[in-house]
């Protein structure tokens, strides 16, 4: 028995819905081997990580607040990759968006207004594109490849942290911990839902991708996104100006990175702090892909990646599972997503052992 | 032939099929010793999957292949060169920057040493008359003389079986006798030749017997000496040719669409320079550029389309504006639509549906999108439109355009550029590697936009096409435009000295030129 591959006479949509369910399938058995095989309770540990935050409804809250972030940040990244712009560097323009609304934040501390957090929301927003402005521009005058000046630009991101945490940010009342204040009152997302921790960046995410996804399917901007990453020449042909759709994908992610990034600020930390960089920008690209680059695909995605971060954590403590083993699912993810792949554009065939003998 | 010598090769019944096509059904044809044959037939007739069977690219699913009277087993090329049989493939594979010599010393088989390989070259290049220095580097060589590499590579190893995938579609006509002039040699010395092509003419100059394929079986057999080129093309394409229908005598309008002075630095190594092009489209008329491949076509066309913007403004001009700084957008909007000579992944974006492809160029003009918002439901119906008049065979306007075959999708990009009624229209290449049928449909469409009024420019390297097609026509070599000739009044030999006559022999080309020039 053969297997071979071959290639279909168009890309199946079925599969292409049905590598991502795949996937994850693969990711859970293959997870309770190889945690069985180094002596953990392997399908106890999938079983928590992958269902047990579903299952409890308290933790529903704690999904929706690691997803929000994910989502946006998966959105943008979405934009981004559609042109064939690959922006690795997320993570830093999450850093950079946060520093940019918490500058503000720390500027307007003492004053009271409505106005003052949609201010410190527009700095992060900037804050992110302007940072993700650097690859494009070196990306359009000098063809520097935006995959690793955005990822170098992102441990840059981290020093520049670190130094305003160590030194002019710190809170001069905390005992030199290398922390600012904490926000105030006037600087923190409200809650939606009472008694939860569901705060405003929750529902916007979801805003977000509903809006990026009217945009990429119904606006020539969208369109625009799609013909530079499918062919180049195409566009050009079309009159589309690839220079002018690389900052845009570039501007868009980090934008929304940055959106994210000062949601996460003046949300769950309530401040700035060292432990700011939690990989969101890095685990955002898998969250693009599964998702299938597609703002609804990424708001499920978005949903999944929180669910493994969630169980990640409850596997922790109560099965002692060790806390890399998230990000070892995470990645087996991104891993197998990419690996089926290959049968949205080819089918498998079994060629008989008879045939193949005629043909040697 | 006597009928105890074996044919040099037979095949028997070959069989191969392709998920969805069966591109090779039970084909059967023999080759005689010191033959030149023809394998004649539309694209995706199949002819090159069959060559690439005998050449051991490929397996066949089933048949025979019989070499000098034994059934053979070609397990893959090197197989096939061993036994005897040599290819001269359609697209070379040459290193630019390295030598004649090094490029042929990298496809041999065996090793050799430098000074015996170029012995060897010469004994060749001198036994058939080839002209070509084994010390040249390739990129500064013509087309032709790239073949001739290929040729001279294919012809170190004496091949009994030399097989020719259309040689021609690169040559100048003064080339192409050169060509059929070793190919000649090369058979009286015992050397069969399978020569694939669907140019007629030079069949019947240089072919003795032709199996003709369509739609991968064998549907003829002919002596094309005794054939028309008529009577093959129908054999060809299993119908009657349609001929274009052009009044005779047509009224030209003002002066439509003008190069003055078109110059572009080349850019990049290999980019041509386009040298001070002008040229005046009226409208009503067809105007052609021929030219080998190669000598700033592609250039000429970008910077007419807009996707090059250039500068003075009003180097080029339509009407009375001046676009030449313009973009694709721009010029559009003025009714100036191109046809790019790639189709995929330039006229259209394969992985994309029709309908999305019509908002590619046509979503001003049509109105598909307004505000930044596109009208999905009148992109489909716009698509739906080009795919009814133009008779585009497809399942729908939903279908990917890339699951289209050459033919359909080049009807298809050409329904939408002229469904946009422009007031010029510029096509590159309109119907290369498209059936007879589609060409003669594109053909019909080009020639009625001109008769209401609007001015076409067609870049093409097919002579044939252009004489049949344009009113008048120019030149283009090494990116300088020559005169413009009238089509009635120009004969192909002036046509080709134009094109640059026998590349390769700059003082030749030189005083020919002058000498048209004079004439």
């Amino acid at each position: 028995m053969l297997i071979e591959l071959e290639k279909r006479k168009e890309p199946s949509k079925a599969m292409l819905y049905l590598t991502p369910v795949i996937a994850v399938v693969a990711t859970m058995l293959a997870g309770a081997i190889i945690f069985s095989l180094i002596g953990h309770d392997g399908f106890g540990a999938v079983r928590k990580i992958f269902l047990a935050p579903l299952l409890d409804t308290y933790k529903w809250q704690d999904l929706g607040v690691k997803a929000a972030p994910l989502i946006l940040i998966g959105v943008g990244l979405a934009i981004g990759f559609r042109a064939n712009v690959w922006n690795i560097g997320a993570e830093g323009q999450y850093i950079m968006g946060g520093l940019a609304g918490t500058g503000v934040a720390l500027a307007t501390w003492g004053m009271t207004g409505w106005w003052i957090l949609p201010l410190m929301c527009i700095a992060g927003i900037v804050g992110g594109a302007a940072y993700a402005g650097i690859p494009a521009f070196l990306k359009t005058r000098l063809n520097v490849n935006e995959i690793l000046s955005s990822l170098m630009l992102t441990y840059v991101a981290i020093q520049v942290l670190y130094y305003l945490m160590r030194g002019p940010w710190k809170d001069p009342d905390g005992f030199n911990f290398p922390q600012t204040r904490l926000f105030t009152d006037d600087q923190i997302l409200p809650t939606v839902i009472p008694s939860t921790v569901v705060h405003l960046g929750v529902p916007l995410a979801f805003v977000v991708a509903i809006a990026a996804w009217f945009v990429l399917s119904r606006s020539v901007f969208g369109f625009q996104i799609r013909v530079v990453g499918a062919a180049p020449a195409a566009a050009r042909y079309g009159g589309f100006n690839t220079n002018k759709t690389i900052w845009a994908a570039l501007l868009a992610g980090g934008g929304l990175a940055g959106f994210a990034g000062i949601l996460e600020a003046a949300g769950p930390f309530g401040q700035m702090v060292p432990q700011f960089p939690t990989g969101y920008g890095f685990t955002a690209i898998i969250v693009a892909f599964l998702g299938r680059l597609h703002p609804i695909g990424i708001v499920l995605a978005g949903i999944i990646l929180a669910v493994t971060y969630v169980g990640g954590e409850l596997a922790q403590s109560s099965i002692g599972l060790p806390a890399a083993a998230t990000g070892v699912f995470q990645a087996m993810m991104l891993f197998f997503l990419l690996a089926t792949d290959v049968l949205v554009k080819y089918r498998i065939r079994f060629a008989s052992a008879a045939k193949a003998g005629d043909a040697a | 032939m006597s009928n105890d010598i074996k044919p040099r090769i037979e095949l028997k019944g070959i069989t191969k099929a392709f998920p969805g096509v069966l591109a090779n059904d039970a084909v059967s044809f023999k080759v005689e010793p010191g033959e030149i044959h023809a394998l004649l037939g539309e694209n995706g007739a199949g002819k090159s999957t069959l060559v690439k069977m005998i050449y051991g690219i490929m397996q066949p699913d089933a048949g025979e292949i019989v070499w000098d009277g034994e059934p053979v087993m070609v397990a893959n090329p090197k197989a096939a060169r061993k036994m005897g049989v040599g290819m001269v493939f359609q697209h070379f594979s040459l290193f630019e920057a390295m030598t004649v010599l090094e490029n042929i010393a990298l496809g041999m088989d065996g090793s050799l040493s430098q000074s015996k390989l170029e012995e060897k070259i010469r004994e060749v290049l001198h036994t058939y008359d080839l002209k070509l220095d084994p010390h040249r580097i390739v990129s500064t060589l013509s087309v032709g003389e790239r073949q001739r590499i290929e040729i001279v590579r294919a012809l170190l190893l004496e091949p009994q079986l030399l097989i020719m995938d259309e040689p021609t579609s690169v040559l100048t006509p003064q080339e192409v006798a050169q060509l059929f002039e070793t190919l000649r040699r090369l058979s009286k010395t015992g050397c069969s030749i399978l020569y694939i092509s669907h140019k007629l003419h030079e069949i019947r100059d240089l072919c003795e017997a032709a199996t003709i394929l369509r739609g991968g079986k064998v549907v003829g057999e002919c002596d094309p000496r005794k054939e028309t080129p008529t009577s093959m093309a129908e054999m060809m394409i299993g119908g009657n040719l349609k001929q274009i229908s052009k009044a005779a005598s047509r009224e030209f309008g003002d002066d439509r669409f003008i190069a003055d002075g078109l110059t572009i630095a080349g850019q990049g190594d290999f980019g041509v320079a386009l040298d001070d092009i002008c040229f005046t489209v009226r409208a009503g008329e067809v105007f052609g550029i021929a030219g080998v491949a190669g000598n700033g076509q592609n250039e000429l066309l970008l910077a007419l389309s807009g996707e090059e913007p250039s500068s003075p403004a009003d180097a080029i001009r339509l009407d009375s504006h001046a676009i030449a700084e313009m973009d694709a957008v721009g010029r559009r909007n003025l009714g100036l639509c191109a046809v790019p000579e790639e189709r995929n992944g330039h006229g259209a974006v394969v992985d994309f549906s029709l309908t999305d492809n019509t908002i590619l160029t046509a979503r001003d003009r049509m109105e598909l999108s307004s505000n930044g918002i596109v009208y999905g439901g009148a992109a489909r119906t716009f698509a739906g439109q080009v795919i009814d008049d133009f008779a585009v065979k497809t399942t729908g306007p939903g279908s990917l355009a890339g699951s289209l075959s050459g033919g359909n999708l080049q009807k298809f990009i050409m329904g939408r550029e002229i469904l946009q009624n422009p007031e010029v229209l510029i096509v590159s290449q309109p119907t290369w590697g498209v059936d007879a049928g589609a060409a003669a449909a594109i053909h019909q469409a080009l020639v009625d936009l001109a008769e209401n009024g609007s001015a076409i420019l067609v870049i093409s390297q097919d002579l044939d096409e252009l004489l049949a097609l344009c009113d008048r026509l120019a030149v283009i070599n090494e990116g300088r435009l020559s005169k413009t000739l009238n089509v009635g009044e120009a004969t192909i030999d002036e046509i080709g000295l134009l094109m640059g006559g026998v590349h390769g022999d700059p003082f030749a080309t030189a005083e020919m030129t002058e000498a048209v020039h004079a004439h």
